[in-house]
C-alpha cells in the first residue's frame, strides 16, 4: 500500500521484544537450573537452539520464506530453551534432534509458522518424547547437592553426543521427587515416610524448589514488562491450590502438600513460561482465567490420577485444544450491543 | 468538578504532543493567492453551484447549495473572481478528486451583504435559528461534517434530554478546539445558547480533557459569565479517544448508546465546540462559515501554531506560514495521527472538516509480523471488540464472521494498530472489509432486484401464456360446441324435414340475395345515357387499348 492510512503512530512494542523478554525471564532461573543439576543444561540449549534454528531455516526455506524475519523473532529460541528445560539432562543428541524436530515442523510449521499453531511447539516436541521414548525421557540425575559426582561440561558433551559409555554414572540418576511421590504412594507408602527419602528440601524437591522460585521471579518480570498477563498464571496457580488443598484437608497422608505441588516439576515454569504462549492461549479476558485454572487442576488431576508424575504439557495441549471454544464462548460484551439497563 | 466521570473500556495514553502549536498564540491566516472551494463539503446530498466562471464574490456570499435536506451550503471566504469551477484534489482516503471553485482573491476581503431576512433579532423563534444555521453552510466541525441544521431537526423530533458539547480533542497533536476554548468561550456559549432554545435541552454538559486546563478554566469563567441553568463544565481523564461520541456519553452521563442507535434516539446531542461557535457567528453577525481554526503541527514544521484560516487555503500556504518544512520528506496528515487522512500533495485545500494539517517526517513502515495472539489490541478496544479476530476474519476474507464479530461496531480509533506488536496495520484491513461487505451488499441488492425483476418478467410472460391459452381453449371450445350444435341441428332437419325442403329454403335464401344485390346494383353513371358520338368514342378508345396491349404482347 503506498497510502497508508491512520494511525501513523509506530506501536514501540514488538514481538522481537516481546520474546527476548520471555528469554531474560528464563536467564536467573536457568542458571539455578545449573547450579542444582549441573551443566548438562548447557548442553541441552545448545543442542535444542541449534536444532531448533536447523529445522526453522529448512523448513523456511521449503516453504519459500524470508529466512531473516523468522529466524530472527526469537522465537525458535523461546521454543527451544522451553523444550530444554523440560527434558533430562544429558539426553542423547538424538532424542533432542528427535523432538526439536517435531516441535518445529509438525508442531509450528505444518500448521502455518508462527502465529497460526494451535498447540504449544515445545509441549508437542516433549509430549512426543515422553510418550515414544519412557527410558530416556526418565532418566534424571540428582541434584549436585546430594550426588557424588557430576559431569563437567566436556563429559556432558561427549555423553550427549555418545561418545562416553554411560555406564560409569548410572549411579547419579535417580527418579524425580514428583516421580517418588507417585511410586511410593502406589506402594501405599505415607507422605511422612516418603519425605525421607533425601531428594526431597524444605517443601518441595531438593533444588527444585529453588529453581521453581526462580521461574516464579522470572514470571514476574514478564508481568511488569507487559510481557504476559496475570490472568493466566494466577489462574493456573489457582486452579492447582483450590484442587490441592481442598484434597490436602481431607487426606493429608496421601496428598502431597499444596506447597510440594507447586513447587515441584515443571508448575511454576508452566504456569508463567508455557500456558502464556500468546499463540496458543485463550485471548479473552474471562477465557483467560478459564484456560489458566484448566491448566492448573489439570496438573493436579494427572499428578493425582494420571499415569505420569507431572501433567504441565498433557494440561496445556489439552487446554490449547479447548482454546476455539473457550475463545467462541468468552467473547466480551461489545460496546453497545445489549447494555444493561442501568449503568 | 465532582461531576461523576463514568469510564469506557479500553483505551490509550496516547503522547500528547499538544504543547508544539501551543507555543504561539492564535494568528488569522493571509490570504492565499488562489482560494480552492469544495462544492459539497459536508456529508449528504451534494451542491450544485450558483455561481459561474468570471463572477466576482464577496466574503460570504453563496456558491453552492442543494435542496436537499440534507445538505449544507458553501460560502465564498473572501472577495475576488471565480476563476474556474475544475475538478481538483482533495483530502480523501483514495486521492479522489472532486469539483472545487478557484477563486482568486481581490485582496479586499468584502463583506457580501447578506440578503434582508425577516428574523426578529430579538425574539428568535427555534424555525428561524434552524433556518440561520442552516443557511450559514454549518457542518459538524468536529471531523463529521453532517448538516447541523439537518441534526438538530431529527432530534428535535427525538426529545433532547442531555445536550453535550464536545471539547475533549483527545487526537494526539490537534490543539485547535483548546485554543477556541481558550480565545472565544463566550461564543461557544452564545452557541449553546442557541442550541439550547432549539433544543429544551434538560442538562447541557461540556466535556473537556484535563490535559487542557486553560481551556477548562476559560469554558468555567465564560459559563459563570452567562446565566445557564443546568449547564456544567465537565473535566474528564485524558485517555484516546474520550472525543469519540458514544465515548464521550458514556463518560459523561454512564449512558451507552446502542450500536444500532444514533445518539439522539436516547435523548442525547453532541456538538462540537467549534460548531457551537460557529452558530453564534451565524445568528449573531449573519455570517455563514467562511472560516475555521486549524492547527498545524508535527515534526516536520518549524513553527508549529494555530491559524484562523479562510476554508480554501491550500496546504502549502498554512506551512508557509508555520515556517515552512522541517524535513526533506514532509508526510502531510489531515487531521491528527489516529484518525487522519494521508495527503498527497500540500495543492489540497482546507474544508470544513480540516482540524489540522500534521506533518510528519517520512513513514518508516516497520516490518509486519505475524499475529501472535498477544490480545494487547483487545485490552485496549474502547468497543470492547476482539481485533484479533477480526483480523484473521479480514484476512481470510471471512466477511460473515467479521459481521458476528461486530465489525461494524468499530470507530476506526487506530488503538489496536498503535499498540500492535507485529505492526499489522489493523485499522486498515477493519476498513477493507468493510468496503467488501459494502461492496457486496451492493452487488447483491442489485442481482436481487435484477433476480426479481427477471422473475417478475418471467412470470408475466407465463401468466400471459396461460391466459393466451385459456382464451384459445375457450375459443376452441365454443367452436366445438357450435360445431356440435350445427351438427346437432342439421341433424335433427335431416331427420325431420324431407331434403327437397331443405334445399328449397336455401334456394330461396339465394334468390333473396341475388334480388337484392340486383336491386342495390347501380349502373356507372359515366357510361350512361350516353350520345352515339360518345358511344362511338368510347368504343374507338377501347379498340385502341386492345391493340396497344396486343402489340406490347
Amino acid at each position: 500500500m503506498t497510502t497508508p492510512s491512520s494511525p501513523y503512530i509506530t506501536p514501540s512494542a514488538s514481538t522481537n521484544r516481546l520474546m527476548l523478554n520471555v528469554i531474560i525471564a528464563l536467564v536467573p532461573g536457568s542458571i539455578a537450573y545449573i547450579w542444582f543439576f549441573g551443566v548438562g543444561l548447557i548442553v541441552n540449549l545448545i543442542f535444542a537452539i541449534g536444532f531448533a534454528l536447523l529445522f526453522e531455516t529448512a523448513i523456511l526455506l521449503l516453504r519459500k520464506r524470508p529466512l531473516k524475519p523468522y529466524l530472527t523473532d526469537y522465537s525458535a529460541i523461546v521454543t527451544a530453551w522451553l523444550f530444554a528445560l523440560c527434558i533430562p539432562m544429558h539426553s542423547p543428541w538424538w532424542l533432542i534432534a528427535v523432538g526439536i524436530g517435531f516441535a518445529m515442523i509438525a508442531g509450528k510449521h505444518l500448521y502455518g509458522g508462527l502465529g497460526f499453531n494451535p498447540f504449544n511447539p515445545a509441549m508437542v516436541g516433549y509430549v512426543v518424547l515422553l510418550i515414544s521414548f519412557p527410558v530416556e525421557m526418565t532418566t534424571w540425575y540428582l541434584p549436585l547437592q546430594i550426588s557424588a559426582d557430576s559431569l563437567n561440561i566436556v563429559q556432558a558433551f561427549s555423553y550427549t553426543l555418545g561418545l562416553v559409555d554411560i555406564q560409569q554414572w548410572d549411579a547419579l540418576t535417580s527418579a524425580t521427587p514428583l516421580d517418588q511421590y507417585k511410586t511410593s504412594l502406589g506402594l501405599n507408602m505415607m507422605i511422612s515416610e516418603i519425605k525421607q527419602s533425601p531428594v526431597f528440601g524444605d517443601f518441595a524437591g531438593v533444588g527444585w524448589e529453588w529453581i521453581a522460585n526462580w521461574w516464579f521471579i522470572g514470571g514476574l518480570y514478564l508481568i511488569f514488562t507487559k510481557t504476559i498477563r496475570w490472568h493466566i498464571p494466577v489462574m493456573v496457580i489457582l486452579g492447582m491450590l483450590i484442587f490441592s488443598v481442598s484434597f490436602y484437608i481431607v487426606d493429608p497422608d496421601s496428598v502431597a502438600s499444596p506447597g510440594f505441588q507447586l513447587f515441584s516439576g515443571g508448575l511454576m515454569l508452566g504456569a508463567f513460561f508455557i500456558a502464556t504462549d500468546p499463540v496458543t492461549a485463550s485471548t479473552t479476558v474471562k477465557g483467560r482465567l478459564i484456560y489458566g485454572f484448566m491448566i492448573g487442576a489439570l496438573i493436579f488431576v494427572i499428578r493425582r490420577w494420571g499415569g505420569y508424575p507431572d501433567g504441565v504439557a498433557f494440561a496445556v495441549l489439552l487446554a490449547n485444544m479447548s482454546v476455539p471454544l473457550i475463545d467462541y464462548y468468552t467473547q466480551p460484551r461489545v460496546f453497545g450491543v445489549n447494555p444493561p439497563e442501568d449503568h | 468538578m465532582a461531576d461523576s466521570v463514568y469510564k469506557f473500556h479500553g483505551g490509550l495514553h496516547l503522547d500528547e504532543h499538544k504543547a508544539e502549536s501551543l507555543t504561539q498564540p492564535l494568528q488569522v491566516a493571509s490570504l492565499a493567492d488562489e482560494i480552492i472551494i469544495r462544492v459539497s463539503q459536508h456529508i449528504g446530498e451534494p451542491n450544485t453551484p450558483v455561481i459561474e466562471t468570471g463572477d466576482t464574490v464577496k466574503r460570504g456570499q453563496l456558491l453552492a447549495e442543494s435542496s436537499a435536506f440534507v445538505s449544507a451550503p458553501v460560502h465564498a471566504s473572501t472577495s475576488g473572481t471565480i476563476k474556474a469551477i475544475e475538478e481538483r484534489a482533495i483530502a480523501h482516503a483514495s486521492g479522489q478528486k472532486a469539483e472545487c471553485f478557484i477563486l482568486i482573491p481581490d485582496g479586499k476581503d468584502e463583506v457580501f451583504e447578506q440578503p434582508e431576512n425577516s428574523y426578529q433579532k430579538n425574539d428568535l423563534q427555534k424555525s428561524d435559528l434552524l433556518a440561520m444555521i442552516r443557511l450559514a453552510g454549518i457542518v459538524g466541525l468536529g471531523g463529521a461534517v453532517f448538516p447541523t441544521a439537518a441534526k438538530l431537526t431529527t432530534a428535535i423530533k427525538h426529545g433532547i434530554k442531555t445536550l453535550i458539547i464536545n471539547g475533549a480533542e483527545c487526537e494526539p497533536y490537534i490543539t485547535c478546539d483548546d485554543v477556541l476554548m481558550q480565545n472565544n468561550a463566550a461564543d461557544i456559549f452564545k452557541g449553546i445558547t442557541y442550541l439550547q432554545t432549539i433544543l429544551q435541552p434538560e442538562q447541557t454538559i461540556i466535556g473537556i480533557e484535563d490535559n487542557k486546563p486553560a481551556a477548562i478554566q476559560a469554558m468555567q469563567q465564560a459559563l459563570a459569565d452567562t446565566s445557564l441553568a443546568n449547564t456544567r463544565v465537565t473535566s474528564i481523564p485524558t485517555l484516546y479517544p474520550s472525543g469519540g461520541e458514544k465515548q464521550l456519553i458514556k463518560l459523561l452521563t454512564g449512558l451507552e448508546v446502542h450500536s444500532s442507535q444514533l445518539s439522539f434516539e436516547i435523548g442525547i446531542l453532541c456538538q462540537n465546540v467549534g460548531t457551537c461557535a460557529a452558530i453564534a457567528k451565524a445568528i449573531d453577525e449573519c455570517q455563514p462559515l467562511t472560516s475555521r481554526i486549524v492547527t498545524v503541527t508535527g515534526p516536520g514544521v518549524n513553527n508549529p501554531g494555530n491559524w484562523l484560516t479562510p476554508l480554501g487555503t491550500p496546504v502549502s500556504h498554512l506551512i508557509q506560514l508555520a515556517g515552512g518544512y522541517k524535513v526533506k520528506q514532509p508526510k502531510l496528515i489531515m487531521g491528527g495521527p489516529m484518525m487522519g487522512l494521508t495527503l498527497e500533495s500540500d495543492q489540497i485545500p482546507v474544508v470544513k472538516a480540516t482540524n489540522t494539517i500534521l506533518v510528519l517526517d517520512h513513514l518508516d513502515q516497520p516490518e509486519v509480523n505475524e499475529c501472535i495472539r498477544c490480545g494487547s489490541c483487545t485490552e485496549v478496544c474502547p468497543v470492547q471488540l476482539l481485533p484479533q479476530q477480526l483480523y484473521w476474519y479480514s484476512k481470510t476474507h471471512q466477511f460473515d464472521l467479521t459481521e458476528s464479530y461486530h465489525l461494524f461496531d468499530c470507530i476506526e480509533c487506530g488503538c489496536c494498530s498503535a499498540v500492535c506488536p507485529s505492526h499489522i496495520p489493523l485499522v486498515q484491513y477493519y476498513r477493507h472489509a468493510k468496503g467488501e461487505i459494502w461492496q457486496q451488499r451492493k452487488n447483491t441488492y442489485k442481482s436481487d432486484r435484477a433476480r426479481k425483476r427477471h422473475e417478475f418478467r418471467e412470470a408475466r410472460i407465463a401468466r400471459q401464456k396461460q391466459l393466451d391459452e385459456e382464451r384459445r381453449q375457450q375459443k376452441r371450445e365454443a367452436l366445438a360446441k357450435k360445431k356440435a350444435a350445427e351438427q346437432a341441428t342439421k341433424a335433427t332437419q335431416s331427420d325431420n324435414s324431407p331434403a327437397g325442403q331443405t334445399v328449397d329454403a336455401v334456394q330461396a335464401a339465394l334468390e333473396r340475395v341475388k334480388a337484392r344485390k340486383k336491386a342495390q346494383q347501380v349502373d356507372p353513371k359515366n357510361t350512361s345515357n350516353l350520345t352515339d358520338e360518345q358511344q362511338r368514342q368510347i368504343d374507338e378508345a377501347n379498340a385502341r387499348r386492345n391493340k396497344t396491349t396486343a402489340d406490347d404482347a
